[in-house]
């Protein structure tokens, strides 16, 4: 897919990953920089009591502050947010999460449907979500909500993702509006701004 | 997963209508997990409009146990959080041993899952007979199962595994008889259970407690209705006694920490 010239206006970016999704996550996360002005939230599927591998695997490659989601928690820009295992993720309107021990949805808790949707209701056109690698439809759902509310959509090309069900159902379903390979996400990320 | 057909006005609207006519307060809840909920239970029942939602849920009081059953997140496990019920059966219970007479709180206990496996630790630490564990909660519907002490089968492997990383060394099947499709647990077990209903909004402390267990209620309830939460437990437990939260819940920013202690890496505190 063409470049196309990127005019959202990025309050947030909330990318969501299963099967497949570590390596990418460890090859975009170095490159990225430490002057970015909005916060990145990262929902991925994990088993439930592995709880901070990812974030300490997050913290050791990147120049941002990485957390894993306390309860009420403020979003700030330049910071990581990692949704804890066997929570779903919920985003206040005054930029807090909420932690939420419903029923899985998609057999995934969190799940990435949950917090695109919930992201997209308070975030609207400033929304930017990125669907990765999986094996499931998580996340397809929320993506068709992140576009009726007018925020962008990017998928992992499901040629070079190591999973491609999951992103080739999101392509199938719903309008992206870039589709990228890995390699191309950093700077995809790098360029998007607060204030255009 | 449902999309957003309920917006936040209108999400107002209604639990405004629910204080009005039950007298249930849920107005400093989280507002995007019981929007999510509303959301959720306005898709599952296929009304047509909200008003029509509304109007039933406000003039039928029948749909409006439903209503309270499915706005409050009722999932739980047995001896969730393996490492939690360790420091429970290494840590806390052989403290309160030493008192003649050990009364816990279950705030927010659903189905009873918590208060059984705490049951089943007392009893393996000897101090079941001495014991009385009131468990509470706002929803009568999930009380009523709580007390029959019957949790799906299926679900059974998985609380086995978790009784045996938390410390326990027993066969966990003594504990309950099968039967196709439930469990049912040892009466023993739920004789040193007090049921009853309990809204953590609005309703006062009934008693000193040594143990207050309250996991994963909280997360559901805005900063200040968890500090008013915090007063009332803190109202509640004697010196000395503990309080135990859900695995991303803290006291750390409630005023009166500082009269609190935490045990090692658990969420639990005790009172100084």
């Amino acid at each position: 897919m063409a470049q196309t010239v990127i005019n959202n206006t990025c309050s947030a970016l909330v990318i969501g990953g299963s099967a497949g999704s570590l390596d990418v996550l460890l090859e975009v996360f170095p490159a990225l920089k430490a002057e970015i002005d909005f916060p990145i939230v990262l929902v991925t599927h994990r088993k439930s009591g592995s709880d901070s591998l990812l974030t300490d695997l997050l913290k050791g490659r990147t120049s941002l502050n990485v957390h894993e989601v306390e309860e009420k928690q403020e979003m700030l820009p330049a910071n990581v947010y990692i949704a804890p295992a066997d929570y779903h993720l919920l985003i206040e309107q005054n930029h807090t999460f909420s932690l939420d021990y419903s029923e899985k949805i998609n057999y995934s808790r969190p799940s990435i449907d949950v917090t695109f949707q919930s992201a997209a209701e308070v975030f609207k056109s400033e929304l930017v979500c990125i669907l990765l690698s999986g094996s499931n439809a998580d996340g397809v759902e929320g993506l068709k909500i992140v576009n009726k509310h007018g925020g962008m959509v990017v998928i992992q090309n499901p040629s070079t993702a190591l999973m491609p069900y999951m992103p080739q159902q999101a392509v199938n379903i719903v309008k992206p509006h870039l589709v990228l390979h890995s390699y191309e996400m950093a700077d995809f990320i790098n360029a998007l701004n607060k204030k255009n | 997963m449902i999309g957003d057909s309920i917006d936040n006005e209108q999400v107002e609207l209604l639990l405004n209508d629910v204080l009005e006519v039950y007298g249930y307060d849920f107005l400093e809840y989280s507002h995007a997990s019981i929007k999510r909920r509303i959301s959720r239970l306005f898709g599952l029942d296929n009304f047509v409009s909200f008003a029509e939602f509304r109007y039933t849920v406000k003039s039928d009081k029948k749909y409006f146990k439903r209503f309270l059953e499915e706005i409050t997140v009722n999932v739980t496990e047995m001896f969730r959080d393996p490492s939690f019920y360790k420091a429970l059966r290494k840590d806390v219970l052989p403290a309160l041993g030493t008192y003649p007479f050990i009364r816990i709180w279950v705030a927010g206990c659903s189905t009873g899952e918590e208060a059984y496996s705490l049951a089943i630790l007392l009893k393996e630490l000897n101090l079941l007979n001495k014991s009385l564990i009131y468990a509470t909660d706002i929803n009568p519907s999930v009380l009523e199962k709580a007390k029959k002490g019957m949790f799906p089968i299926n679900y059974l492997k998985g609380y086995s595994e978790n009784y045996i990383q938390s410390g326990g060394v027993k066969d966990f099947s003594s504990y309950y008889t099968a039967n196709y499709t439930l469990a049912k647990f040892d009466e023993n077990l739920s004789s040193k259970m007090i049921f009853s209903t309990h809204n953590l909004v609005s309703d006062r402390s009934f008693n000193e407690f040594q143990l207050i267990l309250c996991r994963n209620v909280l997360i559901y309830f805005d900063k200040d209705l968890q500090h008013k939460v915090f007063q009332l437990f803190d109202n509640s437990l004697e010196n000395l006694g503990y309080l135990a939260l859900g695995s991303k819940e803290s006291l750390d920013f409630w005023p009166n920490a500082k009269g609190y202690k935490r045990i090692k890496t658990e969420k639990i505190w005790r009172k100084l």
